[in-house]
């Protein structure tokens, strides 16, 4: 059996990889082939994958983790401030910091589990917002949003050093080749493609993870916590681990966004921004490996694209209506689009957890399984067409 | 001294208004066993009910007076409320007691609210796991806010307190102080006994009447309850219904204190569940008084001898956490919460 997995995920790690490698072109038919776009697939994709080691392998649901993404950026551009605009030393004190953070708010919240663990990371989530809003106004530069001046020291950036978030002089906002692609632009940029470095990363580990000792172990405390410790076994490490890791990738991600945009917010903390992460992961599939990322893409484009929706482009797509039903659909789907995108997106939650509890994944392989099945009633048709699970 | 007295007055209005919201929550989770992440959407939602009620109250009837004209040479408009044209003085009676009069509205609104959540989506939940429960109400809430943001506005919207309450009562007089040492708003007072009575009320009527006992005992031991012929189920819809009155209550006698906005509901949810942490999950008296201890410990968090010494070692603002601070140093010490009682939610 074992060998059978070893194979699956040697086929499912190479297509990934050659999704992500060949994303600028795979998205470009969607219109979705721009550095922004393509850089926070990548970005909430490393997120995702990180708070699943979390929700999908523990069962614990964290309510804040955005809280370690904002501490990642913050620390980023404190690098980029101090030091230079160089990404290396960035990413290290993200990743640094943001594991300290995990450390002490997972060793305090794991005391407890169940809704508490919720509640009290939620509570945690919070307080750092206010923290990084007003209280802690000299680190965090308060409402204004941390970003880096050109009074900053900056001790390492010399004499006429690079102005922007660089690789040793690869500038991460360089378009390096643009091309026509089935009528739309791709756009290749050295940015995404060093967040992709760290997704395949993020992801290469996560199936180590997944198929480790320490993964059973991890899922054995979600299917049943009790037991494992009548078993005599401590959980706490375990939990804690997975905590950490998980904040560990969040930082990694905040820090990645402070490397293609060098500000930091506190919005990028506040606990809704938590509550959007839980959501990739589950509209993807907890506990999947390739949902989480999935679940991330799929959000973050339509978060895209719904943003740009305005009344007028609605109008122009039901003109083929009667005058009436154009004006009444329009109306009401008025609501969800453009700044309404925070409504179609807890519409989609309530639809998602209600109807779909396993993610997107699982509902392909239900779907697969029912078209399966309606084969199977005919008794004419032979039962041979047997096609191995989707992962 | 009486700055002392002043700051545990400040602190009452926003202590009732954290009870208030955590007996809601816990009374929910008590008797459902659900963790309703919606519960700040429905604080806000009884907000909304006083606006609603003003808008309507203020539903204008505009007649022109052709003898007048006013300064553009256009005859005269002349708006004169509805209310005042059918009830004349008591009607504008009603308009400045807009805020109490929407009690009449919440209280059947909340309850149906209330009905329609626990029967059309709640009642789905309660065999899937916590998680999913907690997601779809967070779901829900964001739905709720969006909702009244497309409706009403981002802006927040003023409430005013009726004319006769809207000075301020110098407490401090009586207590044997200076004239104007303890001035404390008429309206707040009102908050604070009204947020008592309702508190009173709810626990009377959990204490007193059979309905109560029922639903306590199935608080207790829900199997039983059902096993000697009781429909607990329906019991627990309408606990369901009540809880989201009595917060809807709370969100609507407060907007004169803060006026109610689409988000208040989320900024209140996170605090409401610290105080129910606090307080000991699953206990109403702990809710309660958890509420007003976090309210009032707020309040001194705000006074400026408090927020200068913390200024002083570079923490600004430390009211904004002192909260989240002393729920953690509570939940360490004492893991349970306040009067928390051993066995829920321990699993």
């Amino acid at each position: 059996m074992s060998a059978v997995f070893k194979n699956n995920d040697k086929t499912l790690f190479t297509v990934f990889v050659l999704a992500v490698l060949l994303g600028p072109i795979l998205m470009a038919p969607f219109g979705a082939s721009y550095p922004d776009l393509l850089q926070r697939f990548a970005i909430f994709g490393i997120f995702a994958i990180g708070f699943n080691i979390l929700f999908g392998l523990t069962g614990y649901l964290s309510f804040g983790h955005a809280a370690f993404l904002g501490v990642g950026s913050y620390s980023a551009v404190w690098m980029f401030k101090l030091l230079s605009f160089n990404v290396i030393p960035a990413l290290i004190l993200a990743v640094i910091v943001s594991a300290l953070f995990a450390l002490l708010i997972g060793y305090i919240s794991l005391r407890r589990s169940g809704i508490y663990f919720s509640i009290l990371t939620l509570a945690f989530a919070e307080m750092m917002y206010r923290l990084a809003y007003s209280v802690l106004t000299p680190i965090t530069n308060g409402e204004t949003g941390l970003q880096v001046y050109s009074d900053d020291p900056q001790y390492l950036m010399g004499e006429n050093g690079i102005t922007t978030t660089h690789l040793f002089g690869i500038k991460m906002n360089d378009v390096f080749l643009r091309f026509e692609f089935l009528g739309r632009e791709a756009q290749f940029n050295f940015g995404y493609y060093f967040a992709a470095i760290f997704l395949i990363l993020a992801f290469y580990i996560s199936i180590r993870i997944f198929r480790s000792p320490f993964g059973m172990m991890l899922r054995a405390i979600k299917s049943n916590q009790n037991r494992v410790n009548y078993t005599g076994l401590n959980s706490r490490p375990y939990t804690l681990a997975a905590f950490v890791i998980s904040g560990v990738y969040a930082g990694l991600a905040g820090g990645l966004l402070a490397c293609m945009d060098p500000l930091a917010g506190a919005e990028r903390m506040q606990w809704t921004a938590s509550g959007e992460v839980v959501l990739m992961t589950i509209l993807g599939g907890a506990g999947t490996l390739l949902g989480p990322v999935l679940g991330a893409s799929f959000i973050k484009y339509f978060e895209a694209i719904f943003s740009k929706i305005n009344d007028n482009v609605l109008h122009t797509w039901f003109s083929f209506l009667p005058d009436g039903l154009e004006n009444g659909i329009v109306w009401v789907l008025h609501f969800f689009v453009g700044k309404g995108w925070h409504l179609t997106l807890g519409t989609l939650f309530m639809l998602v957890v209600i109807f779909l509890p396993g993610g997107l994944l699982d509902g392909v392989t239900r779907l697969f399984n029912w078209v399966k099945n309606l084969g199977k009633k005919k008794p004419e048709e032979e039962q041979s067409t047997k096609a191995s699970p989707a992962e | 001294m009486d700055a002392i007295i002043l700051q545990i007055l400040n602190g009452l209005d926003k202590g009732s208004a954290y009870a208030l919201i955590a007996l809601g929550l816990t009374l929910i989770f008590g008797t459902l066993g659900v963790v309703n992440f919606a519960h700040g959407a429905l604080f806000m939602l009884g907000a909304f009910c006083a606006v609603v009620m003003q808008k309507l109250l203020n539903s204008v009837k505009i007649t022109i007076d052709p003898e007048k004209l006013d300064f553009l040479g256009n005859p005269a408009e002349i708006k004169t409320p509805y209310v005042e044209l059918w009830f004349g003085d008591f009607g504008s009676k009603l308009i400045d007691y807009s805020v109490p009069v929407s009690i009449l509205l919440a209280i059947p609104f909340m309850i149906l609210v209330g009905f329609v959540m626990e029967r059309g989506l709640i009642k789905h939940f309660y065999k899937r796991p916590h998680a999913d429960q907690i997601l779809v109400t967070f779901g829900l809430a964001i739905v709720l806010q969006e909702i009244i943001k497309a409706a009403f506005g981002a802006n927040p919207i003023q409430q005013p307190a009726p004319d006769s309450l809207s000075g301020a009562l110098d407490i401090g007089v009586y207590l044997g102080f200076e004239a104007n040492a303890i001035i404390y708003p008429y309206w707040r007072l009102i908050y604070f006994f009204f947020a008592i009575a309702v508190l009173g009320s709810m626990f009377a009527f959990l204490r007193y009447t059979t309905f109560g006992m029922v639903v306590r005992a199935g608080m207790a031991d829900r199997e039983t309850v059902g096993l000697l012929g009781i429909d607990i189920n329906k019991r627990f819809t309408m606990m369901f219904g009540l809880a989201a009155a009595v917060t809807g209550l709370a969100g609507v006698m407060y907007s004169p204190i803060l006026p109610p906005n689409y988000h208040m509901g989320m900024d209140f949810l996170v605090l409401s569940f610290v105080v129910v942490v606090v307080g000991g999950m699953g206990s109403l008296p702990g809710a309660v008084a958890a509420g007003f201890l976090l309210g009032i410990l707020e309040s001194f968090a705000s006074m400026n001898e408090v927020k200068s010494f913390f200024d002083s070692i570079y923490i600004k603002s430390i009211d904004q956490i002192i909260i989240y601070l002393v729920a953690v140093v509570i939940l360490l010490t004492r893991p349970r919460g306040l009067m928390g009682k051993a066995g829920v939610m321990e699993e």
